[in-house]
């Protein structure tokens, strides 16, 4: 019934190798862009685009990036958060320092910016593999959160050790500051979601992915068959320290408004972005978008049912949420470790058949 | 002796101790991956989630008080009796050993012959499954534990030190916690007693042969799974150790779960298959970051501590990539 590929014919190479090669994707595709940046801008409301659409968007890019990272080249990092906070704080040296700068060029030099230390802190995967470069990810994490704690310079010398974001404006709209509207902040987030997604997925399809992709799955054997693990694998981390540079900057200059390292960047947050793309499926775009609108909606959800419906007290949801958390990890894992996105690919089998059997 | 000597002499023997508390974390790591190749990142969890269980039956509360009021409008919270420290830490080891029954049964067993990447995520799923689960059986709120361990500084030792300094310094003699003498002596009667059981046991040799090659094990009629509820077990009786000292030391709270964060370049320093390397591991990062934040620390700011050992251990790994006392890594295509 759906996916079906007869009478579908590719009559040159460029159609042949489009992404997406089923005509029925390829509509929903467009149908899902439609929806994403014209229907729900009408029906926003202010409470679900700071709840909701926002952080989904940021998160997402967040884990695009570290699937990148993680799921195409099997290098297992947990300084996302530290990355996160160089983005973010690059975003306020750029915006305080250059105001006239208009804010789709700071936030893209502030991805630069995170790509340079991303690489920096990607050199040593060059020597340690496995758990132990995790394990040295972890210094990323810290060190860097440590140092824009300690040098007054990355917050202005500001008293509280907090940086927040002045106001900028995009055609004559409000999108950062106080007085921003939350539906241009889901609009400017979205764009650089889907204009990200399209660069990773080319990116992954591309001569780049496939190195990355022969890194991931044998490190020596791809050396062999001339793949430079140098490149490959500094240009993951460059990659991946972009995406999730832009998000920190977004999660900070949109969402936020005003952030504080230690808080808004600590451990929590390598874990959480870690989490959905296994929750969502590693080495999977889609996968990237569903474990963070999983990780996003969960608690607010969670939250209405628990605190809203059934009355707990908030902390007693909270435990409740870690449990659940833990406990989701665990069953997904268990039933299909390759994620949502998995899931989703077995559906679709399923669906081109369907209603045969076979 | 000068004072400055004197003062460096303290912060190493500090450093030392903290290194054996260290160490204590790290030790429950490299038993679980020694015997199953898991890189357990729950173990900080565990020693949280034996020391909230300890403190909980020592004192008498109601498990899961918090949810049954909240359901049911009630206000229990204790039975109003005190359990004999002995029988408590008893108890609480047996919860350990049923914890361990029930990771194997329904984790573990359904993960066998996943990648290493995967069972890493899931111990991080159950430490956050545990975490919350400890906190709804025990309540979140900080707890002081009581072992009858002693506490606050060695007067003798101060009063001992005190006519080191030379003549005309100000000198108050050294301060060493009477807590970490005991953690260190607990550490090492630990240690030598686990290579005791793994050399000279039968049990102990079936850890090792497990450890070595899973079929080979297997094929000579070793059950894996009775290894890795005991590997487990005895992993929990390591975290209750550490949950012990450590919740003696700083109370009982969540922020206990993070020591594993600090164990892990523990591990990475000394390899994450060797004993003697946890507990080396553990003493050079103990002195490197109580120097460094000593020496360096007030030049750059301070709070060194929460970055130093990870930092060292990445330069360290950079020209030894399996750590000091790991098995050399080889790869093959």
């Amino acid at each position: 019934m759906f996916y079906r590929e007869s009478g579908d014919f590719k009559k040159t190479y460029q159609k042949d190798s489009q992404t997406f090669p089923i005509k029925f994707d390829r509509w929903r595709y467009y149908f899902v862009m439609l929806v994403a940046f014209v229907v729900v801008p009408m029906f926003l409301t202010d409470y679900i685009a700071n709840a909701v659409m926002i952080p989904f968007l940021v998160w997402a890019i967040a884990a695009l990036g570290l699937n990148i990272l993680v799921g195409y080249t099997g290098q297992l990092s947990l300084g996302t958060g530290g990355f996160m906070a160089v983005g973010a704080y690059a975003t306020y040296k750029l915006m305080t320092a250059f105001p006239g700068m208009d804010m789709v060029s700071v936030i893209l030099l502030s991805g630069l910016i995170t790509a340079v230390v991303g690489a920096l802190f990607g050199l040593p995967s060059l020597r340690i593999k496995g758990f132990y470069l995790a394990v040295a990810t972890l210094a990323a994490q810290f060190f860097l959160v440590w140092l824009l704690n300690k040098v007054p310079w990355f917050y202005n010398y500001s008293a509280s050790g907090q940086i927040s974001a002045p106001q900028r404006e995009m055609f004559g709209v409000i999108i950062t500051g106080p007085h921003a509207t939350p539906v241009a902040g889901y609009l400017f987030c979205l764009g650089f979601a889907v204009g990200l997604a399209w660069i990773a997925r080319n990116l992954t399809r591309g001569r780049l992915g496939r190195s990355w992709m022969a890194i991931r799955d044998m490190d020596i054997a791809a050396e062999i068959i001339g793949v430079n693990p140098l490149t490959a694998k500094l240009s993951a981390f460059a990659v991946s320290s972009f995406f999730v540079g832009i998000s920190g900057s977004l999660f900070f200059s949109v969402y936020l408004g005003a952030a504080e390292v230690t808080e808004a960047f600590g451990i929590s947050v390598s874990f959480s972005v870690l989490f959905m793309i296994i929750i969502g499926g590693l080495g999977s775009i889609f996968g990237s978008f569903i474990g963070a609108a999983f990780m996003v909606l969960m608690p607010v959800l969670l939250k209405n049912v628990l605190v809203g419906a059934m009355g707990w007290p908030t902390d007693l949801a909270a435990h409740f949420e870690y449990i659940i958390v833990g406990g989701l990890i665990l069953i997904f894992l268990i039933i299909e470790p390759h994620g949502l996105a998995q899931m989703a690919r077995v559906l679709k089998e399923k669906l081109r058949l369907w209603p045969f059997p076979h | 002796m000068s004072a400055d000597f004197l003062y460096t002499i303290e912060v190493i023997l500090n450093g030392l101790m903290a290194g054996v508390m260290y160490s204590l974390v790290a030790l429950g790591f490299v038993l679980i991956f020694k015997a199953s190749g898991i890189f357990n990142y729950a173990q900080g969890v565990m020693a949280l989630f034996a020391a909230l269980t300890l403190v909980g039956i020592q004192t008498g509360q109601v498990p899961f008080s918090h949810l049954i009021n909240a359901i049911f409008g009630t206000n229990v919270h204790h039975f109003g009796w005190q359990v004999p420290t002995l029988l408590a830490i008893a108890l609480t080891i047996g919860v350990m050993v049923v914890f361990a029954i029930i990771v194997e049964r329904y984790i573990l067993h359904h993960l066998v012959n996943q990648e290493p990447i995967i069972l890493f995520m899931a111990t991080i799923g159950l430490a956050y499954f545990m975490e919350g689960f400890g906190d709804i059986m025990w309540g979140s709120d900080i707890k002081t534990l009581d072992v009858g361990l002693p506490s606050g500084g060695s007067l003798w030792l101060e009063e001992y030190t005190l006519g080191w300094a030379a003549e005309g310094e100000q000198y108050y003699g050294m301060y060493l916690d009477k807590l970490d003498m005991v953690a260190s002596l607990v550490a090492i009667v630990l240690v030598v007693s686990l290579t005791i059981f793994s050399q000279y046991t039968t049990t102990g040799r079936a850890l090792r042969a497990v450890a070595d090659d899973h079929q080979a094990a297997l094929s000579v009629g070793i059950s894996l799974r009775t290894i890795w509820v005991i590997v487990w077990s005895i992993a929990g009786f390591v975290a209750l150790v550490a949950g012990i000292m450590w919740g003696a030391k700083s109370g009982v709270q969540f922020s206990l779960s993070l020591i594993a964060l600090k164990a892990l370049p523990v591990l990475m320093l000394g390899g994450f298959t060797s004993i003697p390397g946890a507990i080396i591991g553990g003493l050079i990062i103990g002195v490197g970051e109580k120097l460094f934040e000593y020496a360096i620390g007030p030049m750059i700011g301070g709070a060194t501590e929460n970055w130093f050992a990870y930092v060292l251990a990445l330069m360290f790994l950079v020209f030894r990539p399996q750590g000091l006392f790991g098995e050399k890594i080889i790869e093959r295509v």
